[in-house]
């Protein structure tokens, strides 16, 4: 019997606001613990709540940029529950009137683009942190870190609509881009500040209703949640494949022994009697507001990629590459300006620069590489001024120094030799030097040219114009 | 002045002026104050915590700044108590709980920050029925305050401390809170002046919370030009609690003494049926007719949904509580149980120990009314009625200006007559109540008394922002009946 | 309405309240006359009755997106039951 996953991926994306959503504590990451705390955001007695408006500003962006429909009223409600890392015992979160709803994410498949609908994005505050004493196993204790509680979030529910890790991994890849796009969230998984949890059931193929489900968490990377999400797909087959039941539970990525393991379950259903929160008034959208939003929003990845494709014929993977990041797609187009060769631009981009950036760590923006650099190069090779090979070779300069590649080429005189005497010259002294191969070649064997164009580019260094080569050794070769 | 007047018999209005020229000094007032608290609040129990150096220094201060002529207004010098509600910076604040029994706070209350920006003296925190939820101070972990007309008498609740305290000349004027009534009732049953503002009108900011969309600040004072003197100084806006509304602060004491000629009064019937003690009935009709001389227009309004205040107060506030208080958990501060391997064993022997039965009752309720399947049936259903009874004020002000009704249905009731049912305590406030859910001011001033001598409170109700409606008619009023005077040694009477 | 006493019990979870047997009795009987009074409000149509969280109406009460940090802390930190450092300490949670 053929089965098929039914998934749908809860997103909590930190916001990069400069203070906290309910305090004006900073949010900075990585503080000694307990450095960024204040009364409001430890719970003391007597406390209130004040929202940050850049909160609601960047909540806006994200609903405008997924096509939501942004509620004219929302309002906060408290999610009771009581764990140390929450210090009221509540968390401020959004229930029955979330800021936004019913909007889409689009993906490209294998069988092509697929949208895949939003529940609701909404916004509330994160919790803090517990960490454990040294030899967590023998210790009675943990410790209470609060510098992360009330950091802001926005919460992005996708419908049911994901049907396999890949779709997963896609969307995840996807909604992440937009957010980074947007500039209101790092996107960065490890780090925590994009985290997703997953619901998964499978069913025959062809069913409409849907099976148990199970809840994953612990994944902290994207590469984990395509793993979790095949390896809980398989389990839950395997499961009804042996004729058991697949128990509705959360369970966690286990990174080190690569699967899912459950978490038992909690002494009680979970009951969190959401209400609305009497210490914070509803918000009120406006057209207005919405109209400031909007024109804040960038090209967004999916149209950016398309764009490129059309604009500069460049292939579909191109594209997906050089988009990923708002600062490479605009790198290109700037290079692209200045030297028509898209292709040519895109290669270099994709494979030497990319190479040195994931290498570093590092953004395009941090880097000494302007635009004029690589079109610079690409613009010496075209016009035959070097070859591509020298290009390579001067890109490790421009990269390492931020020289200009011409004055490189000039300085250290990789100029391309060009000269059809001079090449003919030496062309003609591989040959005197190499009878036996010239004999081959007349008698036929024309695949003993490359070794000849070898031993020219040999004798000029590299330098000589590679066409050129080509055409003044077959004119010499020629009985 | 004469030093044979007693201090404690001057009201703040009178005090500060004194104080200004010079005939006495701060610390004199504080010191008087401090030996008064000393002598007579071990029976009383009007204080949790009484701050005999800090307010001696605090009123040298004051009176070194008097005399480098700078004044901080009509409230300089002047000693005041503070219900132990308030966020008081390194001031153990307890709120009447065992659990908050060792908390001292890392800052202040807005309220507590505006009273000292005003050159107020702090004397202390008083007693308070626990976490505000009581009608007669007697949940407070810290034992019960006694009423000073009648020591075998409750002083009425939550602000049965500070209500008592200016009672018997233990602070010459208080600020409380009230959430269904809590200034008011006990300042009705002391023969005190106590006013809650509108929502909003005062920063709840540092203010530890009951139920968040009830709960106000205001003043208990002797007479209604100080409930006027300390509203200026508590009230307007503050960025820092979002429910705090941005109006102005009129000069309220400017409506004191003004002619009460056509002010249109409403007499709510539904005020005056069945459960009252017959004396409050008469004394309220007494001050009924006296506004009529004064040359009010006496109207009979209906607000038909007040039987339903009751029901739907006793499911907002302790939902809204249930959820306010679990944050005493004994991770951050105040008490935790000992001795507990794990955490939630923790938790819940610390909530156990921490909090009394009249809390533990509330949150229990609360707990309840928004646990899954409930919500619809109880808080979504409480929030609908709200809006009938808010919507029975706003009809009724169109047609009047205040309303006037009793304070509370009976006078002060005997200590521990009413702890064992707490439906019965929970109606001491039915009059108080409607009033905190619509969001509208309200002052309670004395009227007269009973047979037994104890104080009767006559309740005025204002629109939204209008508390300068209710300080006008309540000082016409007073102007007529006279302000109640300071409880002596036996209760009665003393004269000043 | 009647309240059972395992309803108590779970409420009291809910909570993280430890109630004793004369509580848990107690509350079976006050919470089951208080909600049975609380029955009243049935009396009241309210299908068409907007909900009042707040009696003042009020919108968009909000902050600008600035820094300022807390100076006092040891303040916040010198309540705490049981500390290490500037950290809460607290049992572990036992997951039963
Ligand atoms: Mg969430
Ligand atoms: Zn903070």
């Amino acid at each position: 019997m053929g089965f098929e996953a039914v998934i749908g991926l809860e997103v909590h994306a930190q916001l990069k606001t400069d203070s906290k959503i309910f305090c004006a504590c900073p949010t900075a990451f990585g503080m000694r613990a307990n450095s960024n705390t204040c009364p409001v955001c430890t719970g003391q007695p007597g406390v209130l709540p004040v929202l940050n408006r850049k909160v609601v500003d960047f909540a806006l962006k994200a609903a405008l940029a997924t096509e939501s429909t942004i509620r004219r009223e929302s309002i906060f409600a408290r999610k009771n529950y009581f764990y140390p890392d929450l210090p009221k015992g509540y968390q401020i979160s959004q229930y029955e009137l979330p800021i936004a709803e019913g909007g889409f994410i689009e993906i490209d498949t294998k069988e092509g683009r697929k949208r895949i609908n939003l529940t609701r994005i909404h916004m509330e505050e994160d919790a803090g942190k517990l960490l454990h004493e040294a030899e967590f196993e023998q210790s009675h204790f943990s410790l209470v870190d609060f510098n992360r509680t009330a950091v802001p979030l926005l919460e992005i529910v996708s419908e049911p609509e994901i049907r396999s890790p890949e779709e997963g991994g896609a969307y995840l890849r996807m909604l992440r881009d937009i957010l980074v796009y947007l500039d209101i969230c790092d996107g960065n998984m490890e780090e925590g500040s994009f985290r997703c949890d997953a619901n998964v059931s499978v069913r025959p193929r062809g069913q409409s209703t849907f099976g148990t489900k199970t809840e994953l968490k612990n994944m902290n990377s994207f590469r984990n949640v395509e793993k979790a999400l095949e390896y809980e797909i398989g389990r839950q087959i395997r499961v009804i494949d042996e004729g058991g039941e697949v128990i509705q539970e959360t369970r966690l990525w286990d990174v080190a022994a690569d699967k899912t393991v459950s978490m038992r379950t909690k002494e009680e259903a979970h009951d969190y009697r959401y209400f609305p929160d009497p210490d914070l008034v509803p918000l009120e959208i406006d057209e207005g507001w919405i109209g400031k939003i909007r024109e804040s929003i960038p090209e967004l990845p999916l149209a950016k990629r398309d764009r490129f494709q059309r604009e500069y014929s460049i292939p579909a993977y191109d594209s997906e590459i050089l988009c990923q990041s708002r600062a490479l797609a605009d790198f290109f187009e700037a290079a692209v300006a200045m030297h028509g060769n898209a292709k040519a631009i895109s290669n270099l981009l994709m494979t030497e620069v990319l190479r040195e950036l994931n290498r570093d760590r590092v953004d395009i923006t941090e880097t000494k590489l302007t635009p004029a650099h690589i079109a610079g190069i690409v613009k010496a090779t075209d016009d035959g001024v070097i070859s591509g090979k020298i290009g390579k070779e001067i890109f490790q300069i421009v990269y390492q120094t931020g020289d200009d590649p011409v004055k490189i080429i000039e300085e250290k005189g990789l100029r391309q030799v060009s000269d059809e005497a001079a090449i003919e010259k030496i062309a003609q002294k591989v040959i005197d030097d190499h009878p036996g191969e010239a004999m081959t070649y007349r008698e036929g064997k024309k695949g003993v040219l490359g070794f000849f164009v070898g031993q020219v580019m040999k004798g000029t260094k590299g330098k000589a114009n590679p066409a050129l080569v080509n055409e003044i050794l077959k004119k010499l070769l020629e009985p | 002045m004469g030093r044979t007047m007693e201090l404690h018999h001057l009201t703040l209005e009178d005090l500060a002026a004194y104080l200004r020229r010079k005939e006495v000094t701060s610390r004199e007032v504080t010191e008087h104050y401090l030996s008064r608290i000393h002598t007579h609040d071990e029976e009383i129990h009007s204080y949790v915590t009484v701050l005999h150096d800090e307010a001696i220094r605090r009123a040298d201060e004051m009176d070194a700044a008097l005399l480098r002529g700078e004044v901080r207004g009509p409230r300089h010098g002047v000693p005041i108590g503070l219900k132990d509600i308030f966020c008081t910076g390194g001031i153990l604040t307890t709120c009447g709980s065992r659990i908050l029994s060792n908390f001292v706070p890392p800052y202040d209350s807005t309220v507590y920050r505006k009273l000292a920006d005003a050159g107020t003296v702090l004397l202390g925190k008083q007693n308070m029925d626990e976490f505000a939820m009581g009608s007669s101070t007697e949940t407070s972990h810290f034992g019960a305050t006694k009423n000073p007309w009648d020591r075998g008498r409750i002083p009425g609740g939550s602000s049965g401390g500070s209500a008592a305290a200016v009672a018997a000349g233990l602070c010459p004027a208080a600020v409380g809170t009230d959430t269904g009534g809590s200034i008011r009732q006990p300042a009705s049953l002391c023969g005190a002046v106590g006013m809650k503002p509108t929502y909003g009108r005062v920063s709840r900011f540092g203010m530890i919370a009951f139920a968040s969309s009830l709960d106000q600040a205001g003043p208990i004072t002797k007479t209604v030009k100080d409930a006027a003197i300390l509203l200026e100084a508590i009230s307007g806006y503050d960025p820092k609690d979002s429910t705090s509304v941005d109006v102005g602060v009129p000069p309220y004491r400017e409506w004191c003494g003004r002619e009460l000629t056509g002010t249109r009064v409403g007499i709510p019937k539904e005020y005056f049926v069945g459960g009252i003690q017959p004396e409050v009935d008469r004394e309220v009709k007494r001050a009924i007719a006296a506004l009529e001389r004064l040359g009010c227009e006496i109207v009979e309004v209906s607000l038909p949904h007040t039987d339903y205040a009751l029901a739907c107060y006793y499911i907002v506030a302790p939902a809204e509580a249930s959820s306010n208080l679990a944050r005493y958990d004994g991770v951050r501060y105040g008490y935790r149980s000992e001795g507990h391997s794990d955490l939630i064993g923790m938790y819940r022997q610390t909530r156990a120990d921490g909090f009394g039965v009249e809390v533990k009752r509330r949150i229990m309720l609360g707990t309840y009314a928004l646990s899954a399947g409930y919500y619809d049936a109880f808080y979504g259903k409480a929030l609908r009625v709200r809006t009938l009874i808010k919507r029975d004020f706003l009809e009724a002000f169109n047609a009047v200006d205040v309303l006037v009704t009793p304070t509370s249905p009976t006078t002060a009731f005997r200590l521990g007559e009413k702890t064992e049912d707490p439906l019965t305590m929970y109606l001491s406030d039915v009059f108080t109540i409607p009033t905190n859910l619509a969001g509208l001011p309200g002052i309670s001033l004395p009227c007269g008394r009973d047979e037994e001598n104890l104080p009767v409170g006559v309740q005025i109700i204002g629109k939204h922002f209008r508390e300068e409606d209710l300080i006008m008619v309540a000082s016409a009023l007073e102007s007529v009946l006279g302000a109640f005077g300071v409880a002596g040694e036996s209760g009665a009477r003393e004269e000043s | 309405m009647p309240i059972s006493a395992q309803e108590v019990l779970h409420i009291a979870r809910l909570a993280r309240l430890a109630l004793t047997d004369d509580e848990v009795a107690a509350f079976t009987e006050q919470l089951g006359n208080i909600f049975e009074y609380m029955k009243k409000l049935n009396e009241l149509d309210t299908q068409d009755i907007d909900e009042t969280a707040h009696a003042i109406t009020l919108r968009n009460v909000l902050r600008e997106d600035r820094v300022e940090s807390f100076a006092d802390r040891e303040r916040i930190f010198s309540n705490a039951p049981d500390r290490e450092g500037d950290c809460f300490r607290v049992p572990k949670i036992i997951e039963d």
